[in-house]
């Protein structure tokens, strides 16, 4: 292996985040969105430093649309759209669980489809729509699923929730909360180490039964 | 990940041009190679996106059978109200395959080419002849419970993963290939290849070719026609034994059939045997018990997986009883 798992792992992994918190503070807030931003912190290593060969690249300048508003800045190539979401734009809503397509916690929606930003080249969402766990609510009023999960007590440790949210909203449009076991199926790309499977059906059941009512 | 540049495509001539650069890897859905990307399996000097490729793209659905676009995502597909309908097979393997966030990205193409998930495999630090030729096989007297029981061999026994690609073959698909010198078409029958002693050439794709598009022949046995697949939990998991089935049925009998399989082989496995059992049979439980006795003809079982041997014959004898009565 390459070397990250154990307690060098661990090491790694800490120098990783006190890097990116020193250059957070040292930077005057990460959540400025606009030109530049990637260039101004230094690219963490894409993939997390696994198996990875720090080899410098020439930075690709981006333009993405992220929650309705438009981001200039320049990345490795071999940047995720999670990664320019979490560490360059500070839209640390999007979690990285897996990082390998298993586990759902980065799901964001592209074009209003959910999709997973680990398995997403930043590069590649140029010109689409990308919503996440961000943009959802309006203003100081959450989305309905966002209202849902926390009346039905639908998490515990709240890490895979963005991700089950994200989902949840995508599943609600696409029609497949006609029953649990629907909702079962077509939420099986999240994975809730909690267990808090049963309320999560509630808090989507409760969204999707309001919406068929109010069109009807 | 090993270093790369990126670029988009603007069209199908710029990226067959690009397919001759044996350094460039194509980027569709991403899916299986951002997976390759990140464990090292794939070093790619140049990742060409070919996303923007208006010529890969779409589904057509008409008299003569489905065009489905090699960008045609999974879910598309899938919920496509002819292919519900009409290729019921196409769409039960698609929604059976991995999640809604990966059918929302994933397409025909990359599908079709995508690496297979053999744990030896994906982890580099174990040998693998399909990684590295003549490495060896961690799998053959390793873990092996997941592995092929049909058309492996010493130098490989790995499963391909694709539900997708057997729905195909019981469907008699076909791949369109397109290269700079021309366009040919391949059954996607003949597309996958079983390892031999090559493990590492997995398709009949050659150099500087790309799949372009599948076509579906509209057929007298794709209406009914069925996805039965069994798995180690309910969902969003790899098949340990999975049946395609399509019949044309007749005055009580079975006109036509086609059996494909998934799970059990190296490769989307068409069972012959168990087709040319059920031409002519009547429609009675015991003419399926018979056909379907014949699933894992030829096996070859590894200390782990022996379970397969029955499991698809009795996946095999489930989708015949419930499309044939």
């Amino acid at each position: 292996m390459s070397g990250d798992g154990g307690v060098r792992g661990w090491i790694k992994r800490w120098s990783r985040r006190g890097f990116l918190q020193a250059t957070a503070w040292g930077g005057g807030g990460l959540i400025v969105g606009r030109a530049g931003v990637g260039a101004a912190y230094g690219d963490p290593l894409p993939n997390g430093g696994r198996g990875a060969t720090a080899a410098t690249m020439d930075r690709l300048p981006l333009t993405l649309r992220v929650n309705g508003e438009t981001m200039t800045l320049a990345v490795d190539p071999r940047t995720t759209l999670l990664d320019v979401l979490r560490n360059h734009l500070g839209l640390t809503g999007t979690k990285k669980g897996c990082d390998m397509g298993a586990c759902g916690a980065c799901t964001v929606h592209i074009d209003g489809r959910r999709v997973l930003s680990c398995l997403t080249i930043a590069a590649a969402a140029e010109g689409n729509a990308i919503t996440s766990i961000e943009g959802l609510a309006s203003g100081e009023g959450l989305h309905p699923m966002q209202a849902a999960f926390i009346a039905h007590d639908a998490f515990q440790c709240g890490y895979c929730t963005p991700g089950q949210i994200m989902s949840a909203v995508a599943l609600v449009e696409e029609g497949h909360a006609g029953s649990a076991a629907d909702i079962r199926e077509f939420m099986s790309g999240n994975i809730c180490r909690c267990g808090a499977y049963n309320n999560i059906v509630d808090a989507v059941q409760s969204v999707a039964k309001h919406q068929a009512a109010g069109r009807g | 990940m090993h270093p790369f540049r990126y670029a988009r495509l603007a069209d199908l001539a710029a990226a067959l041009t690009a397919a001759k650069d044996s350094t460039a890897e194509f980027l569709a859905g991403g899916t299986d190679m951002l997976q390759l990307l990140k464990d090292d399996i794939r070093r790619p000097a140049r990742l060409l996106d070919l996303g923007g490729i208006a010529e890969l793209q779409g589904i057509e659905a008409g008299p003569s059978g489905l065009r489905l676009g090699a960008l045609a995502r999974m879910s598309d597909v899938a919920e496509h109200p002819v292919v519900k309908a009409e290729y019921p097979v196409l769409s039960q393997a698609l929604l059976a395959s991995a999640s809604p966030q990966v059918r929302n990205m994933g397409t025909m193409g990359g599908n079709l080419l995508q690496r297979t998930r053999c744990l030896y495999f994906r982890d580099i630090a174990t040998p693998c002849n399909r990684r590295i030729p003549d490495s060896g096989c961690g799998a053959l007297n390793g873990e092996n419970r997941l592995h092929a029981i049909l058309g492996g061999s010493d130098h490989c026994v790995a499963t391909h993963p694709s539900d997708l690609a057997v729905a195909l073959v019981a469907l008699d698909a076909v791949l369109v290939a397109q290269s700079l010198g021309g366009k040919r078409r391949i059954p996607v029958e003949a597309f996958h290849l079983a390892p031999g002693e090559t493990p590492d050439r997995e398709t009949a794709l050659a150099p500087g070719e790309i799949i372009t598009a599948v076509e579906v022949p509209a057929t007298a046995f794709a209406r009914r026609s069925l996805y039965y697949k069994v798995r180690d939990r309910a969902s969003f998991e790899f098949a340990l034994a999975a049946a395609a089935v399509a019949l044309d049925l007749g005055e009580g009998r079975i006109r036509e059939a086609r059996v494909a399989l998934g799970g059990v082989a190296t490769k989307p496995w068409r069972a012959h045997s168990v087709e040319a059992a059920l031409r002519g049979a009547p429609l009675e439980r015991a003419a399926f018990e018979t056909a379907a006795s014949h699933a894992a003809d030829g096996a070859q079982v590894l200390a782990q997986n022996g379970f397969k041997v029955a499991l698809v014959q009795r996946a095999v004898l489930h989708a015949l009883v419930t499309l044939g009565t």
